[in-house]
């Protein structure tokens, strides 16, 4: 009837006697397992890195001794590192709350700029005479800021969920959107004679620095950590404690895990993917004000070095964690730092990414197990 | 055996039989099989004879697919010998089984619904190679199809046939590709009592011609009425190696099955139904595509009563419980529970009425598969006090809670922190109907509340379902289990392309069989009544 040519059975053997074979997990692996896969996963991704540094003619121990040095070497540059980590940590907190009900907000770049405006706008309209006292400051620029950054949000989480428009495509394309309302301020109203970027603010907008207290602690001279790491750290806490003790986030992570789920229990799916979508915003945009008011203290259009995109990987390596992504900031503040002192500057970058895909590779072991195992003999 | 006695049988599929009617067609021998935390299959032997119908029993999990997939060269041994036709065989893949003469049917169909019989038949073979003469493949299709009794149009398009049809498509496809011995997956799962039939009828000519069949299923009755002979798996292990059926009762082959006596007569007790607790008065509804789905349909349920819907999947079932359940919006009617109307409002207000849903998809509707138990218990309480204060939800609270309903209702989990998607189907369906029950709910939903669990779970729910309803609960339950209805069901209820057939109190097989096929109960009594006189 049907003929079937195909090689018999026999036609393929393998020379190697033992075959990998991927088996779906069936039990949860202990709670150490998974910082060990990516402990390894960092590792495997710092071997691999290493590799290219040599490619490129390198001393591969050489250079991440001097990564480790410049970052992590001293006080000072410690401090450094912290003053990258503090933005990270708040756009960090930023994607992985909108991530835990898979919205995907890509616009974390654009809302850190609208957080930025807005604290501005508070400053240079100015809506505050520059001789208000320094916490007056602090509670508008915050408020003001992330007030921006949730209405920036607003638009794309709307949409989404009205008309189920594609968030990624609209929070993506906000950010062009943001950078040229920011270009537009600081070319036209707020320039300083001419020159792309607003006067510097008054002393009394400027978040404390350690460097402040300088005269009574002679060990905190030349320290920039701001006072945005507290808010990010402040933030940390209330992300967890709004996604693991409160029922707003118990319906977001229902939301996130299941949302047929999620509307069977009765759980208003609409109202959470704007109200998330602004919360996300927010934490973005407190990101610009503790950035603009904690170390640059002027509005200029190179204020972000891509930290909104960032906030992603960090979200997702955190696996979703509020506490977790202070840790990764930390490290890719350390990072960034680096590439201050490493020429050629791609490396670091490349370092990121490999960690990156290496890291989410990974998380296949949190999932399958791997067993080898011999191919028995054909009789 | 030698390279040449291999490649003649492998070229032998299809051809002249070799084996003699009642001898073994082929044979597995200590057949092992492991996977992470089971050992499925634990030196099973198993022996199919050329010209019978071999029904494979078990409940869930016992390792009856296993085998199966085993032998259609899905799955490698752990270790063990396959013999076909007394020659040894390494069934390495799918395409190495059918070449040997053996055909999987599985539960579910593999087909292309855009394309045509012919086209889904021909579909992965070499030939036709590069030019389709459809023609000339249709009328071998039609052929073929004649030959063994299964009637089906070569040109129609898969998703104009019924799911009967399909079922013949799905056996012409295996037939065409030669096979000899056919494995069918649980195959009367999807078809009404009618179409059982059918497909029996298309078996026997099968094994009249030659072929041989062997026919996994759970279902007790059905495997005494089809089978010539039965084996049966328990937790991996043969507890009856080919049994005739003749010689075997009911009782004896649960027994096989469960290891234990199984209760089939639930004990309901006598009570008289209170008021109307849920009225559905005359809804309309599309389905997803906006064809209509529900076409007036009215009905009244009572406290202390259960209410059974009974139809073939796919006339109406899943829109009316999402309509009930304010998952989906109607046209017209409304449905009312206590006096309040919930359609066409919000889940919430529903749940806030005290309605309570078990949803026919535990793992995609029912439950949040990554989040815990205690989460998962919490989804319709977790709004008020004690587990909701404020704003806050209070985990100790919502752990104890927890706690409380994995002893009451004997889910057997290590500790309430578990994802639910480790959990077994019996025990994810505890997980639900725990927390449904939980809510002292005055009316409850229950889809399909058994499907797919095995028989010791199925009674601890239907057990549940009638200790509700003493406690005064007025539920409708939505199920194709046909015994299960009429175990539990105070009333029967037939559902039709979105229309009520009739309603039973007592209900036997022979009309609710007519009514699901679409013959209005008023009708068959009047038949029924000038037959007689």
């Amino acid at each position: 009837m049907a003929d079937i040519t195909s090689p018999p059975p026999r036609a393929r053997r393998s020379i190697i006697p033992y075959r990998i074979r991927l088996e779906p997990r069936l039990s949860e692996p202990p709670r150490w397992y998974p910082f060990a896969v990516s402990l390894g996963a960092i590792l495997v991704a710092l071997f691999f890195g290493g590799i290219v540094i040599l490619l490129a003619g390198g001393d591969p121990w050489r250079s991440y001794v001097h990564i480790a040095k410049a970052s992590f070497g001293d006080l000072g540059v410690f401090s450094d590192t912290i003053v990258k980590a503090t933005p990270l940590i708040l756009v960090g907190l930023a994607c992985s709350v909108a991530f835990r009900m898979r919205l995907w907000n890509i616009g974390a770049e654009g809302q850190f700029f609208l957080g930025a405006f807005g604290a501005s706008a508070v400053i240079l309209i100015p809506i505050l005479p520059p001789t208000a006292p320094g916490w007056l400051f602090f509670l508008t620029t915050m408020i003001a800021g992330s007030l921006a950054g949730a209405l920036w949000a607003f638009v794309p989480g709307y949409l989404k969920a009205k008309l189920n428009v594609n968030e990624i495509i609209t929070t993506l394309m906000m950010n062009y959107i943001a950078l040229s309302l920011i270009n537009y301020f600081i070319f036209a109203v707020w320039t300083e004679g001419g020159f792309q970027m607003s006067p510097m603010f008054p002393k009394n907008a400027w978040l404390p620095r350690l460097t402040d207290f300088g005269s009574q602690v002679p060990a905190l001279r030349g320290l920039t950590t701001h006072a945005g790491l507290i808010v990010g750290l402040v933030m940390s806490v209330v992300v967890w404690l709004i996604i693991y003790r409160s029922r707003w986030g118990y319906e977001i992570r229902l939301i996130g895990d299941n949302p047929r789920a999620a509307r069977y229990a009765g759980i208003n799916i609409t109202r959470n993917t704007v109200l998330v979508m602004m919360l996300s915003g927010a934490l973005a945009g407190l990101a610009g004000v503790s950035e603009i008011t904690g170390v640059v203290h002027r509005l200029q259009s190179a204020i972000s070095p891509g930290y909104g995109f960032t906030g992603i990987i960090i979200a997702w390596l955190a696996k979703l964690n509020p506490f977790a992504v202070i840790v990764v900031s930390i490290l890719f503040g350390a990072l960034i730092l680096a590439g201050r002192e490493i020429q050629p500057s791609g490396v670091p970058k490349m370092i990121q990414g490999i960690i990156l895909v290496s890291l989410i590779a990974s998380d296949f072991l949190l999932r399958y197990r791997i067993r080898i195992e011999r191919i028995p003999e054909e009789a | 055996m030698t390279a040449e006695a291999d490649d003649r049988m492998q070229s032998s599929n299809g051809s002249t039989p070799i084996v003699p009617l009642g001898k073994p067609v082929i044979e597995m021998r200590a057949i092992v099989k492991r996977f992470p935390g089971v050992l499925a299959n634990d030196h099973v032997d198993f022996n199919l004879q050329r010209g019978e119908i071999h029904a494979l029993l078990g409940e869930n999990g016992a390792g009856k697919s296993t085998l199966m997939n085993i032998l259609a060269g899905m799955y490698k041994p752990d270790s063990g010998t396959i013999l076909v036709r007394g020659q040894q065989v390494n069934l390495a893949s799918p395409r190495h089984a059918i070449q040997s003469g053996i055909g999987m049917i599985h539960q579910h169909f593999m087909l292309v619904p855009t394309q045509t019989v012919t086209e889904n038949i021909l579909l992965g073979l070499d030939d036709p190679r590069f030019i389709m003469n459809l023609p000339r493949y249709d009328d071998i299709v039609a052929d073929l199809g004649e030959k063994f009794g299964l009637k089906v149009d070569p040109t129609a398009k898969i998703w104009q046939l019924s799911v009967g049809e399909q079922q013949r498509v799905e056996i012409l496809k295996m037939l065409y590709r030669g096979a000899e011995v056919l494995i069918m997956d649980e195959p009367t799962a999807v078809l009404a009592p009618q179409e059982i039939e059918g497909l029996i009828d298309t078996l026997r000519t099968m094994v009249s011609e030659g072929k041989s069949v062997i026919f996994i299923s759970h279902k007790l009755q059905e495997v005494m009425s089809i089978a010539d002979r039965v084996t049966v798996l328990r937790k991996g292990r043969m507890t009856a190696g080919g049994l005739p059926a003749r010689g075997v009762t009911k009782d004896e082959l649960a027994r096989q099955m469960v290891g234990r006596e199984v209760i089939f007569h639930l004990d309901k007790k006598e009570q008289e139904p209170g008021e109307v607790i849920l009225s559905i008065q005359n809804i309309f509804a599309e389905n997803d595509k906006g064809l209509p789905a529900l076409r007036g349909v009215s009905l009244d349920v009572r406290a202390g009563e259960i209410v059974g819907l009974a139809g073939v999947a796919g006339n109406g079932q899943s829109e009316l419980a999402q309509v009930v359940s304010g998952l989906r919006k109607c046209n017209q009617g409304c449905v009312k529970l206590n006096g309040e109307t919930i359609c066409n409002q919000s889940a919430l207000f529903g749940i806030q009425q005290g309605l309570a849903y078990v949803p026919e998809d535990r793992t995609h509707v029912g439950s949040s598969p990554n989040l815990s138990v205690t989460d998962n218990v919490i989804m319709k309480n977790y709004r008020h006090a004690p587990i909701g204060r404020g704003w806050m939800i209070d985990m100790q609270t919502a752990t104890r809670f927890a706690k409380e309903l994995k002893e009451a209702y004997d889910i057997i989990v290590p500790n309430v922190e578990t994802p639910v998607r480790l959990l077994s189907g019996g025990n994810l369906q505890r997980v639900i109907l725990a927390r449904e029950i939980s809510g002292n709910p005055a009316f409850m939903l229950a889809v399909q509340p058994t499907r797919g669990l095995d028989v010791g779970a199925i009674e601890g729910v239907q057990r549940l379902l009638l200790n509700q309803r003493e406690a005064g609960s007025a539920i409708l339950l939505i199920s194709e289990e046909l015994e299960e209805l009429m175990s539990l069901s105070d009333r029967i209820v037939v559902i039709y392309e979105g229309r009520i057939m009739g309603e039973m109190a007592k209900a036997d097989l022979r009309t609710l069989g007519l009514m699901m096929t679409g013959t209005p109960l008023d009708r068959i009594e009047k038949e029924g009544a000038t037959a007689n006189g």
